[in-house]
């Protein structure tokens, strides 16, 4: 099967085979001295993203429009949608509609599932899904696999913990299919009301190895190539005291990670709160900064293969 | 032997094999039980099968069924057979079958599924399995929890 991503919609990782994967990740990795730059690219000039965010976002919003303008392109937005269109009670059909008509590519943040796909029907041009509520979020797990490659040399076979807050996690769900795909193994950190849903742990069965559910860090620290660590969100708690417990007992600091392996990676999707502690970003298990960087190699290579600049 | 619990019809549709049951189901499906249906219809509930299980039929006059209706009754009754009567015979049957997607014939489910705002789109669902019927929404991703309910 040949690959063919020009004008290609970005919308769920499920939409992406290994080899296509591998391909982007690849495309990402000499991206790295222009996303840094390092080195002049102007291969997206004169091209237009328009970011829609009906959710704020820091990270991924800026690592696009860095992305763009990386490659010689600039990316337009829209101040709050939110405000200007949907209080106007225009559908978002519409507004993808005019915003096809402004750029030749439209990434889109929106709180309901299904969001960028239903975008994509109104769209010849393509869209990337920059986050759908509690759906998918795929230009995040291309930069986390992006990471766990660049850092590890491969993704099969690496041990990897997913900690923190699963059963709400999006970032988790799509990083853990995608994981098994490339034959990662997996274990599941978290209390039992926030482990991970069912359908995610059929879906990581996509592999061949079966992920291991637990509750305790300590059951996996020792063994573990890449320690992913997400947030617990407060508002998932009705009682504040059961929150500061729960949170208490994922914390990651110096102490913990004596622990472990010597070449183990902690990562973040970022913001973090208090899941990681300060002194752990002094250690060479640090990498959730890096990660963040990697946005932007990572999704000028988005950018770059649907815009047809490179194959 | 024909099992002929009503009056024959000359002209329309026999829905056979209906499980126990769900023959509301199917004339919801129909819209018979809206007032401004016309349709006369008669129903049979729990009749005795050949294979001596119970089974529903729905027998419509004067009317054949459209292809969504027809994908709606799969759903609740993957095994129906639709007879066409004409001229009082059987002049057509064919068994009921799940399509591969379910286009514009089900609600989803998931209140933050995109399809359950005011937007243009009909929803749509894959079969991800078809016995038991599991259905995934293209747009959430999330698997149909009450197929029954959630078809419109
Ligand atoms: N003229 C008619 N009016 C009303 N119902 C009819 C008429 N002719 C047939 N039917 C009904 O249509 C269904 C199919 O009729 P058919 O003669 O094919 O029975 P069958 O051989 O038992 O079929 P099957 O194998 O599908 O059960 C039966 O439920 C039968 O009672
Ligand atoms: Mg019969
Ligand atoms: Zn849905």
């Amino acid at each position: 099967m040949s690959m063919k991503f020009e004008g290609r919609d970005i919308l769920s990782i499920k939409d992406f085979s290994v080899k296509e994967i591998m391909h982007i990740l690849k495309t990402a990795k000499k991206m790295v001295p222009a996303a840094k730059g390092e080195r002049r690219d102007e291969s997206l000039r004169g091209k237009v993203l328009a970011t829609i965010f009906f959710e704020p976002s820091t990270r991924t919003r800026l690592s696009f429009e860095s992305a763009m303008s990386r490659l010689g392109g600039r990316a337009i937005g829209m101040a709050d949608p939110e405000a200007s269109s949907l209080k106007k009670g225009e559908t978002l059909a519409d507004t993808i509609k005019m915003a096809e008509s402004y750029a030749d590519v439209t990434v889109l943040r929106h709180h309901h599932m299904g969001a960028a796909r239903l975008a994509a029907n109104f769209s010849a041009k393509p869209i990337i899904n920059g986050g759908d509520g509690a759906g998918q979020h795929p230009t995040q797990t291309m930069l986390d696999l992006f990471t766990i490659w660049t850092e590890k040399g491969k993704i099969e076979g690496q041990k990897v913990a997913l900690v923190g807050d699963l059963k709400y996690g999006r970032t988790a769900h799509s990083l853990s299919y995608a994981l098994s795909l490339f034959g990662a193994k997996l274990y599941f950190v978290a209390p039992p009301t926030l482990q991970m849903p069912k359908e995610v742990v059929d879906d990581a069965k996509v592999g061949k190895v079966r992920p291991k559910l637990t509750g305790d860090l300590n059951d996996v620290i020792g063994k573990v190539d890449v320690l992913y660590v997400t947030r617990i969100q407060k508002e998932r708690f009705p009682d504040p005291q059961e929150y500061q417990r729960v949170a208490g007992l994922y914390k990651v600091d110096v102490g913990l990670l004596e622990e472990a392996k010597k070449d183990l990676i902690v990562m973040h999707p970022l913001p973090r709160v208090n899941e990681i502690h300060p002194s752990v970003d002094g250690t060479h298990h640090a990498r959730y900064f890096e990660q963040a960087f990697n946005g932007v190699p990572v999704r000028m290579a988005l950018l770059a293969l649907i815009l047809g600049a490179v194959e | 032997m024909r099992e002929l619990r009503v009056t024959p019809i000359k002209n329309g549709t026999v829905i056979d094999h209906i499980p126990a049951g769900m023959a509301l189901k199917v004339l919801k499906i129909l819209g018979i039980t809206e007032e401004s249906s016309d349709s006369t219809v008669s129903v049979a509930m729990r009749v005795t099968s050949k294979k001596s299980t119970l089974k529903d039929i729905v027998k419509v006059e004067d009317r054949e069924l459209l292809e969504k209706e027809v994908d709606k009754i799969a759903l609740v009754a993957p095994n129906a057979t639709i007879n066409i009567i004409q001229n009082f015979n059987v002049k057509q049957k064919h068994k009921v079958e799940l399509p591969e997607v379910a286009k514009g014939i089900l609600k989803c489910g998931n209140p933050n599924c995109i399809t359950n705002l005011r937007e243009p789109v009909e929803t749509e669902f894959v079969v991800v399995s078809k016995s038991p019927v599991r259905l995934r929404c293209v747009y959430c991703e999330r698997d149909l929890e009450n197929i029954v309910d959630a078809i419109t």
